[in-house]
């Protein structure tokens, strides 16, 4: 029996068996299973390059046409102790031919580089999975390193799974001895052996990581053909080998897609071209000022491959630079953005505050990170919401746009700028490391799709005082959004000053007038919730008493927890908040029509925290904080848990 | 085509249309600084120069931190912002950065800019930003009522520390040097002449531009200064610099500075003709800032004697404003013009037809 598992419910469905599709090399023909989902994790030293190893294999299957989701995870350490727990690095992929929400609770097969590797990942493989196991690195040291006293492969602790022990590393400099290179530098291939062997294993195309090894290492061609043969060379181990008899074919998920082009993308870069897409639809240039942090940075790597957009990024000396750069281009009239983590949030707080005072738009991307302070750079968290929301000094209100999937990282950045520009106000777009790193199928909009976010600047005096003077009020506001005029610096007629200082309203100018900053204060406020957001849509195709609420990232966990739940005959409804600040308008209804609202969260309640606040509502809060993201199965329990309470 | 570096990069910013006056620079606001406070005297040449720079008013851009001079802006009928404590710098960098049509200037003061805003102050320098920073140093925090700050002399009695300050000053122009300043300058708040000579330099660099202006707080550090604007003991004090001229100063005259040659630094002699020869003429465009560093360690930092005021260092360096514009149209050049819908498809993607 299989133990890959086939259908969601957990059972294993056994394919037809069909002859091997051409393949460069023609063996003898093996048994062919047809799968509708796969779960792979490749998981190696932070030096055995497992995170290219299952980028690789995401792009071969994306073009395959599977629907995927993806979860690197990996130390913050650049290269940690080689051999330690620690230092594992892992890659996790889901993919399917049907339409799929998560990177997967459990692998199905786990690709084990050494005993570190093995050791930190056979906790979430389930009995029965298939094991590929690097037997080359299972010396006694390598073993005792990680504390197995005698070794797994031989002494019966993985007697309940399929285990392939393969020397990998042998296979790999046996494959590359022609090539005159290094035994370290033939060794470092050994990553594309084992991802020729999946290849094999689940039917990928190849050309397309032949392709890429060749540019990466154009400069360097031996190591790209190195690469290329130590790939080939574990494709036909796989076809060759009796240990592996069975290969699987996934097919593409055509009917989980819409007609479109589509593409592979992760959460960051969605998020970096949606920047890039919002200045080309407001027809301002992109100016963004960042300091590196992790997860943040590659926003600021991606951003400034984008010149010939007219795009700026500015490496500042400090998180606090980055955003007053970043304000000060707003101020000249640029679609301004800073990208950061928590901890950058926490200090950028006061500019955010005077970003609000000033009434400029202002993006402030927070990929959110385990916290406190330094906590956990490389995992997951959406603990930010409430310093998002409040952590600033004064009635500082400012938006708050949460993506839900990688993907959506794109639309989410475009509805972020259109409520700065619109608003004048700075906007918190809060993603996540989750989010940011993995990735999923995109179809690829079409330009002319894209809304439209064209703003105007203040071209002339919009008062007229009681003398019949023509005179420019920096803080005359629109009546409908609240807005105030964005004059930029360059007008004529139209100079003024604004600043930190409460402002007599219309005029701008420095006032300490109770009235008028009772005024102002609520003012603002009345600017933010007037934002304009679509209303929440509630899935309840079977009219159920719970209902489940969530934000951010937590949407692929929760939709797959709620289809278990459902496929059981459980009811259960759901709702997915883009807006946290301002909620959408009908919330309090929605929230009132069922008996019982969960909301799972990654963090300690913070959007439960909100929502009892603000409706009275006696919502219960289902939480974890390991910075991982959640596993379906396991909220699956916890709702029903809630719905049989 | 990249600008030469020897262009002078006010050209980008436009000509007013018409002869400007003081009067269009004095916005519609009441200046609030105490009565007698030195920073009047700092707006009214300010004031008084802009017309001579005939930008257009629009054009003019001041930003400020958080301090007495901060409120600088306020009183400028040109754009302003009035920041937040120490930022300026960082702000008005992302506004010089991504507006090369404006001619930004920051106001800034010793604990705005070298206490809680250092990082950005130092930042901006050795990036060489095309911004105009005055610094109006009191040696005093003035708006929180007078407590020492990071230029005052080390011992300074004041509200919070009653038994004497502990921290050894800074010295701004040895500071800015350190940073890689493009352009350094000290001026007095009281010498209008000497203050206008020295914007007018600073105006026309291209890159950072500090100036340091000595600003008295008459009202809890008066007199900080006094030894530089009493015209008697100004003349032993006071050191001017001047481009291409001897480095010579006294009531006669009769001092100069030369260069010891054994150890390299420099030192104050009574010049007779034999030394005479050796006294140092001042080079602003040194292609090193070592000398312009030990002229600006001339001075004693608790008497104020030997005080150099002038441009120690005005040099030539590649403008990141620029530099940041350059790679905008060579990545054009390269690639042609971004095409929106080809970066959102990349190279790698599959279709799906119904």
């Amino acid at each position: 029996m299989t133990s890959q598992v086939s259908s969601e419910a957990g059972e294993a469905l056994v394919g037809e068996q069909r002859s091997a599709p051409a393949t460069p090399h023609h063996g003898t023909e093996k048994e062919v299973r047809r799968l509708d989902r796969v779960i792979i994790r490749f998981a190696g030293d932070s030096g055995d390059g497992m995170q290219l190893t299952g980028d690789r294999f995401t792009s071969e299957t994306a073009s395959f046409g599977n629907d995927l989701s993806t979860l690197p995870n990996f130390p913050a350490e650049i290269r940690a102790p080689a051999g330690t727990l620690p230092g594992v690095s892992s890659f996790q992929l889901h993919f399917a031919d049907h339409d799929i929400l998560t990177p997967g609770d459990a692998p199905n097969v786990l690709v084990a580089m050494n005993p570190a590797a093995l050791k930190a990942n056979i906790g979430d493989v389930p009995r029965g999975g298939e094991i590929i196991v690097n037997t080359d690195e299972f010396a006694k040291r390598a073993m005792a390193k990680v504390g197995y006293a005698t070794s797994p492969l031989e002494d019966g602790s993985l007697d309940g799974y399929r285990v392939h022990p393969v020397p990998l590393t042998t296979l790999t400099l046996e494959a590359l001895k022609e090539f005159g290179l290094s035994r370290k530098e033939a060794e470092r291939s050994k990553n594309m052996f084992a991802l020729g062997l999946l290849s094999w294993m689940y039917h990928r195309p190849t050309e397309g990581t032949e392709t890429f090894l060749r540019q990466k290492f154009a400069k360097k061609p031996e190591i790209a053909e190195a690469n290329v043969a130590a790939f080939r060379a574990g494709w036909n181990f796989g076809e060759t080998t009796e240990d592996f008899a069975v290969s699987y074919e996934v097919a593409p998920a055509t009917r989980a897609f819409p007609t479109g082009t589509y593409r592979n993308i992760s959460g960051n870069l969605a998020l970096s071209y949606g920047l890039v897409a919002a200045a080309r639809q407001a027809d301002l240039p992109l100016y963004l000022g960042s300091y590196p942090i992790t997860p943040a940075s590659d926003i600021l790597h991606e951003l400034s491959k984008h010149k010939n957009f007219g795009v700026r990024t500015f490496q500042a000396e400090d998180e606090i630079a980055g955003i007053g750069a970043a304000l000060g281009a707003a101020f000249g009239g640029s679609l301004a953005v800073t990208t950061t983590s928590g901890p950058g949030v926490a200090l950028k707080s006061e500019t955010i505050g005077l970003a609000v005072s000033l009434e400029l738009p202002l993006l402030i991307v927070d990929i959110q990170r385990g916290g406190p302070s330094t906590g956990l750079p490389t995992k997951t968290e959406q603990a930010d919401l409430l310093q998002a929301m409040y952590g600033r000094n004064g009635e500082a209100p400012v938006p708050v746009v949460a993506p839900r999937t990688p993907a959506d990282c794109f639309d989410a950045a475009l509805d972020a700028a259109r409520i700065a520009l619109t608003y004048r106000t700075p906007v918190f777009l809060l993603s996540d490391g989750y989010l940011a790193n993995g990735s999923e199928p995109w179809r690829v909009p079409d330009v002319e799709e894209l809304p439209d976010l064209r703003t105007l600047f203040a071209t002339g005096p919009n008062h007229t005082l009681a003398d019949g003077t023509e005179v420019f009020w920096p803080y005359k506001r629109d009546p409908e959004t609240l807005a105030r005029p964005w004059a930029v610096p360059g007008t004529p007629g139209l100079e003024h000053r604004i600043g930190g200082i409460e402002k007599q309203d219309g005029t701008g100018n420095i006032s300490y007038d109770p009235a008028n900053h009772e005024f102002m204060v609520r003012t603002r406020q009345a600017k933010i919730d007037g934002i304009e957001v679509p209303d929440i849509e509630v899935d309840d195709p079977d009219g159920a008493g719970t209902l489940v609420l969530g934000w951010g990232s937590t949407y692929g966990p929760i939709t797959a927890a709620v289809r278990r739940i459902r496929r059981e005959g459980g009811p259960i409804a759901q709702a997915h908040l883009r807006h946290l600040n301002p909620f959408p308008k009908n919330l309090g209804e929605v929230l009132k029509r069922y008996e019982k609202v969960v909301i799972p969260e990654m963090n300690l309640g913070q959007l439960a925290t909100l929502v009892r606040a603000k409706y009275l509502v006696d919502a219960r809060s289902h939480t974890q904080v390991n910075g991982m993201p959640f596993k379906a199965e396991q909220l699956a329990a916890a709702l029903k848990e809630v719905i049989d309470a | 085509m990249p600008e030469s570096r020897s262009d002078s990069l006010l050209h980008l910013v436009p000509k007013a249309e018409a002869e400007q006056s003081m009067k269009d620079f004095k916005s519609d606001q009441e200046v609030r600084w105490c009565p007698g406070c030195g920073d009047y005297a700092v707006l009214a040449a300010v004031q008084g120069f802009m017309p001579e720079l005939g930008l257009a008013k629009e054009n003019i851009v001041f930003v400020s931190g958080i301090g007495c001079s901060s409120r600088f802006p306020y009183y400028m009928n040109t754009y302003g912002m009035h920041s937040i404590h120490g930022r300026a710098p960082a702000i008005a960098t992302g506004l010089a950065t991504s507006r090369r049509d404006l001619s930004v200037w920051v106001v800034t003061g010793d604990g705005d800019a070298l206490s809680i805003g250092g990082n950005h102050l130092i930042h901006a320098l050795r990036r060489n930003v095309n911004l105009k920073i005055l610094l109006f140093n009191n040696r005093i925090y003035g708006l929180t009522k007078g407590q020492y700050s990071p230029t005052s002399e080390v011992g300074k009695i004041t509200k919070s520390t009653p038994m004497g300050s502990l921290d050894a000053p800074f010295n701004p122009v040895s500071l800015a040097l350190g940073a890689e300043a493009s352009f350094v300058a000290r001026t007095v708040d009281s010498d209008r002449k000497h203050l206008t000579e020295v914007l007018r330099q600073a105006s026309e660099h291209n890159g950072t531009a500090l100036v340091e202006i000595y600003q008295n707080c008459n009202i809890f550090n008066d007199g900080a200064f006094e030894v530089l604007k009493d015209k008697d003991q100004a003349k032993e004090a006071v050191i001017r610099l001047t481009h291409g001229q001897p480095i010579r100063f006294g009531a006669e005259n009769e001092k100069g500075v030369v260069r010891d040659p054994a150890t390299g630094d420099l030192q104050v002699v009574t010049v007779t003709p034999e030394n005479e020869s050796r006294i140092l003429v001042h080079d602003a465009h040194a292609a090193t800032p070592t000398t312009a560093f030990a002229l600006s360690r001339l001075a004693d930092p608790d008497t104020l004697h030997q005080t150099p005021i002038g441009v120690f260092r005005s040099v030539d360096r590649p403008v990141y404003d620029t530099l940041m514009a350059d790679q905008l149209e060579t990545a054009v050049e390269r690639h042609g013009k971004g095409d929106l819908g080809q970066l959102l498809a990349g190279n790698d993607t599959w279709t799906v037809v119904g």
